[in-house]
């Protein structure tokens, strides 16, 4: 083992604003062509995907419903969830922030006398900096899931909810392993080529070695059942089997959200999560445990302990918004990413959170407040077209959400911060409106602007005066709005581009 | 006050607007279509299929022979096996080699079942309408680690009494307190490209065989 930093970087606390750091990225062409190529793949599959379901809309209708139903007694559900995980032989802790998280999570480790752990892809481990954390206390954490190996070996930050690397390319992805793997563990094969499959099968020696011994497994989860206390774990690759099986000590870091009331709620989300997220009728392997199971872990079959963080982390302040709670519906599909322009043009980085494209621009200023330059141009980083409450499978409307942002980023207002309920100033100096300028400018000014401009404006038109107050109104009181044309957005987005369901 | 006291304190108070209870529509369908049961195993072949699982069909008295010659094809020299597999699936003797049988033992080190070839195991139940097959750790399935580190599985399904149409019936057959592992064609990734590739840490090879049953 040498020395090399494991933990894959975080995002720094002072992140530049969204149309800095978006700048940036339009400029480097080979991003652009991955991201294009890439979004372009897996929305056109997932159209297909949700056409076979004839009744996909009432199972979007389901899906928010039950998300909304379970916040709405959010308490009452988490409480049955510890007791049933507790019954099944699993230990629930509580953790306010990241903070807290990580401070249970590295005693948890350290008490088990192990130095290193190996991690299922989860979103909530990387909001909290679990892997930094762990580095700190002296314990690697290897990232397992194929496209977060490239992240964490490249130096890199995520910038996908489902495919963290889709900005690399094969060749930088071949170089990356060459460089990189010897120093972690089992080097890549020399020779290597850049064929998706030499470089699959040299991540799966690579990583082989570690699961084969590793003691201690770190998830997240996509569900959490209140009525059983089963955790449900969505994959493909067979990674998030072998850390939720092989290791005798697994902990799971999950946001509050993530709990539905009852096992039968599950048989919307089979449905709607694959072919909302990797176009799949099914993924390749979805894992349910309840606790330590029937045999509470002592035949050999799963972990011999089984420890579940409930993670907050301003989930709660979310939550005591009432337009803004809708972001908790959330199951971090990733359509949303693939259908937007502004993601397409800037991608995940420019977001500077681990949270990007639509969704990141309604959460991460949830989460984390809009004290932040990146937090307080977050919401005007979209042309509201949206294409992004289409394509949601719970039916999040985010541009609703971003309006409300911007507003509140403009003209200030009552907001929750730490349990707490505070008055926010209007952002100085119409910072906000600037930024949106910038924002629009700097990813319109080019080809292709013409049509996402009218899309913009078509969208602000159709729902001016209602629901562009605040910065959006100064935005739209001080340009001429060109003729919209004949053909309505709808219709256009419908034929064009996007997904009718 | 403690953490757990704090949240649930936050959200008590989050929650005290008046927004009107929800109710959760139930009217998505049980099922898509209307399929005879033959229709449904062939549904569920071709699901299987699209995904890269290899599918075989058969009857009870051609079984052994035909899991025979899958273990040859691949030359298998060893062979994974559950507790409560039906012994007449794996063939005694034959013309060719048969593999050293493993048993599925609570004792077995993740380094001992990287060192086999092949598994072959039964299921719970498969779902036509997605591919899918699910292990329930039940006793010709065994531990949930042995269809997960060998390269090879083949798994039996006694069609049609083993397939259900869709998700909304399969989960009312589960019992969530068992471990549940949904199989729905072999390991794959689309991290590289969006290109798939089948087999990163499971199996590579996913061999289903569909038994009739008259
Ligand atoms: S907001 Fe909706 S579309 Fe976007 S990731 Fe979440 S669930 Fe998927």
């Amino acid at each position: 083992m040498t020395g090399t930093h494991l933990g894959m970087p975080a995002f720094p606390a002072a992140a530049p604003a969204f149309p800095a750091a978006a700048r940036e990225a339009v400029r480097d062409e080979g991003l652009r062509a991955n991201l294009r190529h890439a979004t372009h793949t897996i929305r056109d599959k997932r159209r297909r995907a949700v056409a076979e379901l004839e009744d996909w809309d009432r199972l979007r209708a389901a899906g928010r419903a039950v998300k909304d139903h379970t916040l709405r007694h959010l308490d009452r559900y988490l409480l049955q969830l510890e007791e049933a995980v507790t019954a099944a032989g699993g230990t629930v802790h509580w953790a306010a922030d990241a903070d807290e998280a990580n401070r249970i999570v590295t005693d948890l480790v350290r008490a088990t006398g192990e130095r290193e752990v190996v991690k299922v892809k989860s979103m909530a481990t990387q909001e909290i900096g679990l892997n930094e954390a762990l580095e700190a206390a002296g314990i690697a954490a290897y990232e397992t899931d194929l496209a977060e190996l490239i992240v964490q070996l490249g130096h890199d930050r995520p910038s996908h909810i489902l495919v963290p690397a889709i900005h690399r390319n094969r060749a930088e992805i071949r170089d990356i392993f060459r460089a990189e793997m010897g120093g972690w563990g089992r080097a890549a094969p020399e020779p290597l080529g850049d064929d998706p499959r030499e470089l699959a099968e040299a991540a799966r020696l690579h990583l082989r070695e570690k699961f084969l011994r590793a003691k201690v497994a770190v998830s997240g989860a996509n569900f959490m059942v209140a009525e059983t206390g089963t955790m449900v774990v969505f994959e493909s690759e067979g990674n998030g089997r072998m850390c939720l099986t092989l290791p005798e000590t697994l902990i799971s870091v999950v946001g509050i959200e993530k709990v539905v009331p009852t096992f039968r709620d599950l048989e919307i989300f089979l449905q709607t999560l694959p072919r909302s997220s990797t176009a799949e009728r099914m993924n390749p392997y979805t894992t349910m445990w309840t606790g330590l199971g029937p045999s509470r872990g002592a035949d050999g079959d799963g972990p011999s302990a089984f420890h579940l963080v409930l993670l907050d982390n301003g989930r709660t302040d979310t939550l005591a918004d009432e337009v803004g709670r809708q972001a908790l519906r959330c199951i971090r599909c990733s359509a949303c990413l693939n259908v937007c322009p502004v993601y397409e043009r800037a991608g995940g980085h420019a977001y500077g959170s681990v949270y990007p494209g639509p969704i990141g621009a309604i959460l991460s200023p949830q989460l984390r407040g809009t004290g932040s330059a990146i937090d307080a141009s977050l919401p005007y980083a979209s042309t509201l077209c949206g294409a992004c409450y289409e394509v949601c499978p719970v039916a999040i409307d985010i541009p609703e959400v971003l309006v409300h942002l911007r507003e509140r980023v403009a003209q200030g207002g009552p907001v929750t911060r730490g349990g707490v309920r505070v008055t926010l100033r209007p952002a100085d100096g119409h910072t906000a409106e600037r930024a949106a300028m910038r924002a629009a400018r700097l990813l319109l000014d080019r080809p292709g602007a013409l049509r996402a401009a009218e899309r913009l404006l078509a969208r602000a038109r159709r729902l001016a005066p209602r629901r562009l107050p605040g910065a959006g109104r100064a935005w739209t009181d001080s340009r001429e709005l060109p003729t919209v044309p004949a053909e309505s957005f709808r219709d256009w987005w419908a034929r064009e581009r996007s997904d009718p369901r | 006050m403690s953490s757990k006291d704090r949240i649930l304190g936050r959200i008590r108070r989050a929650l005290r607007d008046d927004a009107p209870a929800v109710e959760i529509p139930r009217d998505y369908l049980h099922v898509h279509g209307a399929r005879t049961p033959a229709q449904r195993v062939d549904l569920l072949a071709a699901h299987l299929a699209e995904y890269r699982a290899v599918v075989h069909r058969t009857d009870e008295e051609g079984l052994p022979a035909l899991i025979a010659r899958l273990l040859a094809e691949r030359g298998a020299r060893s062979v994974l096996v559950p507790p409560g597999l039906p012994p007449h699936w794996l063939p005694a003797a034959g013309p060719i080699r048969v593999p050293d049988r493993v048993p599925d033992r609570a004792a077995s080190t993740p380094y001992e079942l990287d060192r086999v070839d092949s598994v072959v195991t039964g299921c719970a139940l498969a779902v036509a309408e997605t591919g899918t097959i699910v292990l329930d750790a039940g006793p010709d399935q065994g531990r949930r680690r042995i269809t997960l580190v060998p390269d090879h599985h083949i798994c039996v399904v006694r069609v049609p009494d083993q397939v259900v149409d869709s998700i909304p019936q399969a989960l009312p057959l589960l019992d969530p307190t068992r471990p549940l592992t949904w199989i729905s064609g072999p390991s794959a990734t689309s991290d590289i490209e969006l290109d798939r590739v089948e087999g990163v840490h499971g199996p590579r090879t996913l061999e289903v065989v569909l038994v009739g049953t008259q």
